[in-house]
């Protein structure tokens, strides 16, 4: 009896939202490639949006805060996208108001990612810095917020990227617990990249997560119903040898938009926090303390790129095709063309476009993961995807090429002028 | 004279090219003083409903099966249009969330107006757009047709029976049974042209309408060598008479933007047939010499996935681009903005885009296994296997302008003189 209460520690728990919303684009032909009509479906992301907002950042946002008023040893973590930050300035201020209630809290920590909720970890070290840097600009300006830990698009991480996330001054991030990186050791524990002591890595134990994320209302699932109860006791299960922090990481829209109202999901959430407050087996925690409490003992290194999505936990989602790889290629080979001619506008397009759902809805992937592209995707198709999205980057192109000739002229008519005047002196 | 003709489409709501042929035919036919009896299996898709709203609905008593007989306003011109509910949809939405990758074999060359329609609000309504299909019941349709139409023919009187293609040779056969006026069918396309794999039940109806005719009407003799090789119909039984098509309507009055002041067009169902593949694989030996240079795939078809694949593949598709089903002001944008028209067809009955092309002003490369390439003798005249040249054809006409416009003039020239243009 003495023997198990000792080995009963306690257990960290960090539970971490991600809150996206891309700008998706609006549906254009071939014969629309040149007009001046807009590249982004804003009304429709505003639709988007607002339903969103309605089914589950506003309620959820408000229960978090009252939670978090009656439990003041909860600890909640988001990550926000820039596409979805400015989307709720535009379009949901309340929500946006909310968000900056639950920062006012202390007990909600808020972390770093790129922007445009972009690839570009992948390809270029400048754009990546100049799309985090953006993302934290708009974090204290519009939260008043500095993120101290990163989180990147779609969990993307390989030893190269903590390299980049580090160097930015981050003190950790976030990366999926997957076994192929894990070789046998247990996600439940804080582990530190092999270029760096003072740079953490935060697993997310994905089983736990997606218990709740895709499993919560299946109802073919053995565990179903779930009850809060259930969970909390898988939570204290967690072998106490394998580590003691457990870090939860779900798509916020899990909560009224994914699993709707009716399954039982919100009020779910409400048991599980609830419980867990008055568990003293569990303490809750957000990255900046974890970092300041708990030592990293280990090493994980992840010589290829890894990722939250799909069954193969890789970039497969993204650029698993052929047509996801040559989109992906077509506007990164548009960057100096774009960059040369500075203008905002134009750079503005392009980095709209390297949003990484553009390119998840041109996977054509069957199965369950195929559902969930299908899912997200406001295509038919992912033929259809891509070739609106060729069509949306033809036409920023085709916008390029005008300008550069536009500004030849200029330049060229400069050039006679001063030609003329000086021959006139 | 009055005819008893069966057709399978009839534009504006299908404008597939044999629903474009059909129209044209008894256009002419009806200035000529020929009365016409039109009779089309009628879709109950959303875009058939204007048609009976516009027209007297008749219900006949002694065929049930037979619901609306419709007086379209074609009257005026000597001409009745009958419609018959058949169970069939055109471009039938597929269920499966997964239709696509489920696309049919057969596709019109002109697509549907109402399936273009990429505002994602209303995308739920309207499912795939590759989907060319005509429904799994398409062969007993074509049965139930023929009951209709032996019903009918009891019920009017005429001189001649004239059924355009295989859908409606079993409508014709039973409509001379129970008439025994003669009948004549009438061959835009076979089975041997439009599918790599030959459908058995279609090819044996196919026969059995050449057998039955009086007399068969081919649309080139590319298409008569066909009926004889393949079909062994005796080369008396079969007369050639090439498509024509009406005056050039206004040019559209909104024209879209040309990204490139060179691009080259391909123009049809992405079928086998058509021989897209050529196509690109032209534009990519041309995208390797002259790198600024883009290419249209413009329609939808069975094929069409696997095109946007091989370019994506090939990393071109900044340069090779596609439409996916066009609307029908959109097939007459692809002319405003093309510079050259390639037709690459593997077979082709006829082929009435080049002519369009060439209407329009666009030089034109076409396939020798072409029907209109016997009355083009002076457009670029390729084997479409020939990828080389092809390229290198393509790579002459937008250098040497004049090369282009002499090839424009000596084609319009020899079109004037055709009968019915």
């Amino acid at each position: 009896m003495k023997l198990l209460t000792k080995i009963k520690q306690k257990c960290y728990l960090n539970v971490y939202f991600q809150v996206h919303q891309p700008r998706r684009l609006r549906p254009l032909g071939f014969f629309d490639i040149g007009s001046e009509e807009a590249n982004f479906d804003d009304a429709l992301n505003r639709n988007i949006i607002r339903k969103v907002a309605k089914k589950c950042y506003q309620p959820v946002n408000l229960m978090l805060l009252r939670l978090l008023h009656q439990h003041p040893n909860l600890r909640i973590t988001f990550s926000i996208s820039g596409v979805a930050l400015e989307q709720l300035e535009k379009y949901c201020p309340a929500v946006l108001e909310s968000f900056r209630m639950l920062a006012a809290t202390n007990s909600v920590e808020f972390l770093g990612e790129t922007y445009y909720h972009s690839l570009c970890s992948l390809t270029d070290q400048h754009e990546f810095k100049y799309q985090v840097n953006k993302h934290t600009e708009a974090m204290e300006r519009l939260l008043g917020v500095r993120p101290a830990v990163f989180r990147n698009t779609e969990l993307i991480y390989s030893d190269r990227v903590a390299q980049m996330i580090h160097q930015l001054g981050f003190k950790g991030t976030y990366i999926d617990g997957i076994e192929k990186i894990l070789d046998q050791k247990s996600p439940n524990s804080l582990y530190k990249p092999p270029h760096a002591s003072d740079f953490k890595l935060f697993l997310r134990n994905y089983r736990l997560s997606d218990d709740v994320a895709f499993r919560f209302s299946d109802k073919t699932w053995e565990e179903y119903p779930l009850t809060a109860k259930k969970y909390v006791s898988w939570l204290e299960q967690q072998k106490p040898s394998d580590g003691n922090l457990i870090n939860l990481g779900m798509d916020y829209e899990t909560f009224g938009e994914h699993q709707k109202k009716g399954t039982g999901v919100l009020q779910f959430l409400e048991d599980f926090l609830t419980t867990v407050a008055s568990k003293k087996s569990i303490k809750m925690i957000n990255p900046t303390e974890t970092i300041r409490r708990l030592r990293a003992k280990e090493q994980i290194s992840v010589p290829t790129h890894i990722s939250w999505a799909d069954c193969e936990r890789d970039l497969s989602a993204w650029l698993g095709n052929d047509m996801q790889r040559d989109a992906f290629d077509s506007v990164h080979k548009l960057k100096r063309e774009v960059m040369d001619l500075k203008d905002d506008s134009l750079i503005s397009i392009w980095r709209y476009l390297q949003t990484s759902d553009h390119f998840y809805y041109m996977s054509t992937k069957k199965g369950d993961d195929g559902n969930i592209h299908h899912y997200f995707s406001p295509y038919p198709s992912p033929y259809e995807a891509f070739m609106n999205y060729m069509n949306v980057l033809s036409n920023l192109e085709y916008k390029i090429s005008l300008t550069r000739k536009s500004l030849q002229k200029k330049d060229a008519q400069t050039r006679e002028r001063i030609i003329d005047r000086s021959n006139n002196n | 004279m009055k005819v008893l003709m069966f057709g399978w489409e009839f534009p504006p709501h299908i404008s597939g090219g044999l629903g474009t042929a059909c129209y044209g035919l008894s256009n002419s036919l009806s200035q000529q003083g020929i009365q016409l009896l039109f009779v089309v299996p009628r879709a109950y898709g959303d875009e058939e409903l204007s048609l009976i709203n516009a027209s007297e609905i008749l219900i006949s008593e002694s065929d049930k099966s037979i619901v609306p007989v419709v007086t379209s306003n074609l009257e005026q011109t000597g001409m009745q249009l009958i419609s018959i509910y058949s169970g069939l949809k055109p471009y039938c939405s597929l269920s499966d969330k997964y239709d696509a990758f489920a696309i049919e074999q057969w596709s019109y060359e002109i697509p549907v107006e109402n399936s273009v329609d990429c505002n994602p609000e209303r995308r739920k309504a309207t499912k795939y757009k590759f989907t060319g299909s005509y429904g799994p019941n398409l062969l007993e349709e074509v049965a139930r047709y023929s009951e209709v139409a032996g019903a009918l023919a009891k019920q009017h009187s005429f001189d001649v029976i004239h059924a355009h293609d295989w859908l409606t040779y079993q409508a014709g056969i039973a409509a001379k049974a129970a008439s025994r006026k003669p009948l004549i069918v009438h061959v835009h396309a076979t089975e041997i042209d439009r599918a790599a794999t030959v459908d058995k039940r279609v090819f044996a109806i196919e026969c059995e309408g050449f057998e039955k005719a009086d007399r068969i009407i081919a649309v080139s003799n590319w298409t008569k060598r066909i009926l004889i090789s393949n079909y062994h119909i005796p080369e008396k039984k079969v007369l050639v008479v090439h498509n024509g098509m009406t005056a050039k309507r206004l040019a559209p009055s909104i024209k879209p933007t040309r990204i490139s002041n060179q691009i080259v067009t391909f123009l049809g169902r992405i079928t086998y047939q058509k021989g897209p593949h050529y196509f690109i694989d032209a534009a990519r030996k041309v995208l390797s010499r002259f790198p600024n240079v883009h290419f249209v795939v413009a329609g939808s078809g069975d094929l069409l996935p696997a095109m946007i694949e091989r370019v994506a593949q090939l990393h071109l598709s900044s340069r090779i681009h596609f439409t996916g089903f066009l609307k029908t002001n959109e097939v007459e944008h692809i002319w405003t903005i093309s510079d050259l028209y390639v037709m690459p067809s593997v077979s082709e009955p006829f082929g009435i885009a080049p002519l369009e092309a060439i209407q329009s002003g666009v030089p034109v490369i076409i396939s020798k296994q072409s029907g209109v390439a016997e009355v083009m003798p002076h457009a670029i005249q390729l084997d479409f296997w020939n990828v080389n040249s092809l390229a290198n054809a393509i790579c002459s006409v937008p250098r040497y302008k004049s090369l282009a416009k002499t090839l424009r003039k000596k084609v319009e020239n020899h079109l004037n003189i055709l009968p019915g243009m």
